[in-house]
């Protein structure tokens, strides 16, 4: 088992190095042949894996495979932990890089930058599986940088693009806010439980769950002051508020990987570490409640903003934003399981969408603006269809997959008795009515309503070379299967057969799957249950008020729009985030730091010590190279000087001077 | 003193290494090619059978004593002879093309190198005063008549002068010193001077003669303010000779320090160990402040084996195993390195041309990336960047300093390898940053070339996985 899952997480990383360093050697084509087999294997071993797993055969790997330094009793080591929760993460983040590798032939056609964005893409893979596969902390935050490194890269990867150049160096500087918590929490639980590795900090936190720290003065819980500092970085990585600022800009990148990256992948590896971190959690009751209600915060209003975004791809990157907040909102209430459900439907159908989106703006010629579509299920009969099926997924109509992962989570959190739970539920009801509303209005304005395109854009749609829709259509089919079907075959064992085993666990007063699987009798009756259920009336209707306003009368949004001026102001400026934090922080930040450059920096540091000190230094030295003459005898002479020091330390030590 | 039959066969390693002195002479008689291939290749796979015959012959038998327990075979001296051995066949390597250039190839060299080799055997394995002596001077003349090698160059000659009187001055102190020892305890057998030592008679006496062999092994290290041979001596010889010079008898030097100051004179340990104190600081300020100032590569290189000598001897300091396997462990890597830092200058050499300037060193990058990722490593490396064979050198000489409580020269250390970075790095910025108008190719033999790859691999390989080599050197003190 070791050597495949060496072969799983490397085949990638080969195919990055060679794509990366050969790729003008080896040409496009080879490129992408390569790190397509590359990853090819990474999922086709991955989906063995699983199936070992499910069917029983394989038992929970958790070995080192490499130790890169012991440091007094600290090992720092690579290892991997593979479990079920491993497993289901691993076979979602290769095979929808699969299907975004292939798609990435046709939406980068005509790129320059081939050969750098298929090893970049690879090279993600292999960082997200060192991340997802990792059995200890240092390992995590390698995998952690490194999936934001490659982030970063291909955000700005026009990198002629002014505001590709602004949105990478955001969610750069964000994300190392994010990065301080964390960093700051794998530092609290390597001092306190004394290691890194996984399973050793879990026993520990176990062993002493009443473990107080004093910070600034106060008692707090060790456990609840690591969990809240890990989930700091999780909310950088993930997106939450007050850390979202950077997704919606990080639309600035390529399409696949705003699919791959900024919406299946990267992103929820908050909610693989909060999963992951459940044995610390369990223990920290105010940890959870702040991961419930920030969630929920998220859920809500982040999809609100998604009402007034014109560009495609910014109204699927809010919806993304809302959705991982349901995930935390799932994983807030104890219902860990859940939450990585969602996670995992979430992918299929978001990446769908967004892969959707891509075909969409490459067809038209790089056109993003909604306003500039309408009435293209003419022209991308395919597109328009799987995305239907990825919408219909989303607003969570019954037996398709988001169905049955957002139900869970709005039923988990109706029975949970956390603080902060009753406005959970209340906001990711509310949230439903507003996903299904934005939804519908992007698919109404794009496919729907009057012919708004481009006269030049049209034109450009019927000269594209002939592989290349076909080559985007492909991976969109292959993920509107698992978009539509996945929630019906899966929910009974993840979420109430016990499928995680030991991978996730949960204090059996937090529960609330246990109090939800009562109530579920099967994956067809749970859909029924639909029509009982507030959340489904919730979603229809706001379909119907979509259908309404952009569809069947039209005419009648500007009235509306008038009546509602100042909350869509708000929600255009996004409550204001951006200007506190570009003018706020970003701004005062550059104040202070001129400030400091001047007086600190180049007066004291430069000036007094670093050249202060180079100066002393080459001085000193100077005066010493008249010692070295190269006469003999005066080397001889530094000799019995030698001597005669090192025996009056002889005498002064037999005096007993020292 | 009655006469027994020694058992020649714990000898194996110096044995051989004798005979085929004497064979590769003769060989040499009957080649008349120009290059001495004979000579060559016999060398070489003498030095490979050293290092078969010197695990297989010491490591895990145990300790065992012969010829009148004045010679030792124990895991400590097979180590020493195998890393020697390998280190005396990675340079001659290098040397061969560098001499052929400079017609200097001739058999004499080969004999030298063997004949410095089995001194260093010798010492390696010796168990008396006597012995280890004797393992010296043979050492030492045969490295004094290979710096004079260039017999025509000036600065060679006058630098094997300078080595030559001023290592008869070291060899006479440590001699005096060395009677001083015989004087206290009546032997000269290490076990039994050890034994005089932790009876504590005579102690004044003891550490008397004590000052003045440190003083000569000060000088086999080259520490401050024993040093003032090396930069003279680095620069004036050919290059091939100072790659040969700064690696293995570096070991040597170790060994010597170990079986007459560790394993005899352990117990006066309080007694040198502010002596020593005083040379590796010495040390490890001049050579790092000296090479700051240098233009010229073999003396940069110079001035940094003292500094990397002062660090060593920081392992010593400690006065436990853990600091000796340390130091054991430095040695090696140090070897290592300083090997491949003057194959480099032989590597970028070509007739009547010597890069040893750090100038020469500048657009290597655009000549080959691959020889300048060598560099890179070997710099990085002797910094003590993580990655490389360095780093853990540096790290554990400075854990047995923390566990042995001396704090302070740990910091005092790590401030003096800081400033050392400059000028490494200043190397670097020649290699990478700095461009030619038009980049000459190299012109280097292939097996020059291999070396050099091969010594960068095993510096970037024993920094990734340093834990066998740790091991080893820390069982050779059985840890």
């Amino acid at each position: 088992m070791k050597l495949i899952y060496l072969l799983i997480v490397l085949a990638p990383l080969f195919g990055a190095a060679v794509a990366g360093l050969a790729g003008g050697a080896i040409g496009r084509a080879n490129a992408h042949r390569l790190t397509i087999l590359a990853v090819a294997v990474s999922a086709g071993l991955s989906l063995w894996v699983l199936y070992q797993h499910v069917s029983g055969t394989a038992t929970s790997f958790n070995e080192t495979i490499y130790t890169w330094a012991m440091v007094g009793d600290l090992r720092l080591e690579v290892g991997f932990l593979v479990d079920r929760l491993t497993a289901v993460m691993m076979v979602v983040v290769t095979t929808v890089s699969l299907a975004v590798h292939v798609y990435t032939v046709g939406y980068m056609h005509d790129d320059p930058g081939y050969q750098r964005f298929f090893s970049y893409i690879n090279l993600f893979t292999f960082a997200m599986l060192m991340l997802v596969m990792a059995n200890n902390f240092l390992q995590l935050f390698f995998g952690w940088e490194a999936v934001g490194l490659v982030s970063y890269l291909l955000i700005g990867f026009w990198y002629k693009k002014e505001s590709a150049i602004f949105a990478n160096l955001k969610a750069f500087l964000v994300n190392r806010v994010g990065d301080f918590g964390f960093l700051l929490g794998i530092a609290a639980v390597l001092f306190y439980y004394n290691s890194l590795d996984y399973v050793e900090v879990f026993g520990a936190a176990r062993a002493a769950p009443e473990l107080t720290m004093s910070i600034f003065g106060t008692e707090a819980l060790v456990v609840t002051v690591a969990c809240l500092l890990l989930f700091i970085g999780a909310m950088g990585k993930s997106a939450q508020v007050p850390l979202h600022v950077w997704l919606p800009d990080s639309m600035e990148g390529p399409t696949p990987i705003s699919a791959l990256i900024h919406a299946a992948t990267m992103v929820t590896a908050g909610i693989y570490l909060v999963a992951r971190m459940s044995p610390l959690f369990e223990f920290s009751e105010t940890a959870l409640t702040v991961v419930l209600v920030l969630g929920a915060i998220t859920a809500l209003f982040m999809g609100l903003v998604g009402l007034v975004q014109h560009d495609i791809k910014r109204v699927i990157a809010y919806s993304t934003l809302s959705q991982l907040g349901y995930m935390f909102v799932a994983l807030g209430a104890s219902a860990y399981a859940a939450g990585v459900f969602h996670l995992m439907t979430h992918a299929f159908f978001k990446a769908l969408l967004f892969l959707g989106a891509g075909a969409i703006i490459v067809a038209l010629h790089h056109e993003q603006d909604m306003r500039r579509m309408g009435n293209l299920r003419r022209y991308l009969p395919i597109t328009h269809i799987t995305m239907l099926l990825g919408t219909l997924a989303l607003v969570g109509t019954p037996l398709f997959s988001g169905y049955y992962s957002k139900d869970a989570i709005i039923e988990a959190v109706h029975l949970s008795d956390r603080a902060g739970a009753g406005f959970a539920y209340v906001a990711v009801l509310l949230g439903v009515f507003i996903t299904s509303l934005y939804s519908f209005r992007l698919y109404f304005l794009v496919f729907w309503g009057e012919e708004r395109i481009d006269p030049h854009a049209r034109e450009h749609m019927s000269h594209l070379p002939r592989y290349v829709l076909p080559v985007m259509q492909w991976p969109l089919i292959l993920l509107a299967i698992p978009s539509v079907v996945i929630g019906y075959f899966t929910i009974a064992p993840m979420l109430f057969g016990g499928f995680f085993g030991e991978a996730i666990f949960v204090a059996p007063a937090n529960d609330v799957l246990a109090l939800l699987s009562e109530k579920f009798h099967g994956s067809f009756a749970f859909a029924l249950h639909a029509a009982v259920n507030p959340a489904f009336w919730l979603a229809v209707a706001g379909a119907i008020v979509a259908w309404f306003f952009f569809n069947f009368r039209p005419s009648l949004l500007p009235m509306v729009n008038a009546r509602l001026k100042p909350v869509i102001e708000v929600l255009e400026n996004k409550y204001g985030f951006d200007v506190l934090y570009n003018q706020g922080f970003a701004g005062g930040g550059r104040l202070l730091g001129r400030a400091l450059w001047r007086v600190g920096d180049q007066g004291l540091i430069d000036g007094l010590i670093v050249n202060g000190t180079a100066r002393t230094i080459g001085r000193l030295a100077g005066l010493l190279r008249g010692a070295q003459s190269g006469y003999l005898y005066h080397y001889a002479f530094a000799m019995i000087l030698g001597l005669l020091l090192l025996l009056s330390v002889f005498v002064a030590n037999w005096q007993g001077w020292f | 003193m009655t006469f027994e039959m020694p058992q020649f066969a714990l000898a194996a390693p110096e044995i051989w290494l004798g005979v085929m002195a004497c064979v590769v002479l003769v060989a040499d008689l009957f080649d008349r090619s120009k290059d001495s291939r004979i000579a060559f290749f016999l060398t070489q796979f003498t030095f490979v059978v050293a290092i078969w015959l010197a695990l297989s012959t010491h490591w895990g038998e145990g300790v065992q004593h012969t010829f009148n327990g004045m010679y030792i075979s124990d895991n400590l001296a097979g180590l020493l002879k195998a890393s020697m051995a390998a280190l005396a066949a990675l340079t001659v390597g290098y040397s061969r093309d560098y001499l052929l250039q400079r017609d200097l190839l001739k058999g004499e060299f080969f004999l030298l190198a063997l004949i410095a080799l089995l001194g260093m055997f010798v010492m390696a394995s010796a168990a008396s005063m006597l012995i280890l002596y004797m393992g010296l001077e043979l050492l030492s003349l045969s490295l004094y008549a290979m710096v004079a090698f260039d017999r025509d160059s000036r600065v060679g000659s006058e630098a094997a002068m300078k080595y030559f009187v001023l290592g008869a001055l070291s060899s006479g102190m440590l001699l005096y010193g060395m009677s001083m020892i015989y004087g206290a305890s009546g032997s000269l057998i290490i076990t039994e001077i050890a034994a005089t030592a932790a009876s504590g008679q005579n102690g004044l006496l003891l550490a008397f003669g004590m000052t003045f062999v440190l003083v000569g092994v000060a000088f086999k290290f080259g520490a401050v303010p024993f040093h003032m041979w090396v930069p003279d001596v680095y620069q004036g010889a050919p290059t091939a000779v100072s790659a040969f010079l700064g690696s293995a008898p570096k070991i040597a030097a170790l060994a010597l320090f170990l079986r007459l100051l560790v394993e005899g004179l352990g117990d006066l340990h309080a007694q040198w160990q502010l002596m020593a104190i005083i040379l590796a600081v010495g040390s490890l300020a001049v050579g790092n402040l000296f090479a700051l100032m240098q233009t010229n590569l073999k003396r940069m290189f110079a001035y940094s084996t003292i500094s990397h000598i002062g660090f060593l001897f920081l392992g010593l300091i400690a006065g436990t195993d853990e600091g000796y396997a340390a130091a054991l462990f430095y040695a090696i890597s140090y070897g290592i390195m300083s090997a491949g830092g003057f194959g480099m200058i032989i590597l970028l050499s070509r007739r009547g041309f010597e890069a040893d300037m750090i100038d020469d060193m500048r657009g290597l990058n655009d000549r080959h990336s691959g020889f300048a990722l060598v560099m890179l490593l070997l710099m990085f490396s002797m910094t003590g960047i993580p990655g490389t064979v360095g780093f853990y050198a540096k790290w554990m000489v400075l854990q047995a300093l923390v566990e042995a409580g001396l704090v302070w020269l740990a910091v005092l250390a790590v401030v003096f390898a800081v400033i050392g970075a400059f000028y490494y790095l200043r190397v670097l910025k020649s290699v990478y940053f700095e461009r030619l108008e038009d980049p000459m190719p190299i012109e280097a033999a292939m097996g020059t070339r291999a070396a050099m790859m091969g010594t960068g691999g095993v510096v970037l390989l024993l920094g990734l996985f340093p834990g066998a080599l740790i091991a080893v050197c820390r069982a050779a003190f059985g840890l």
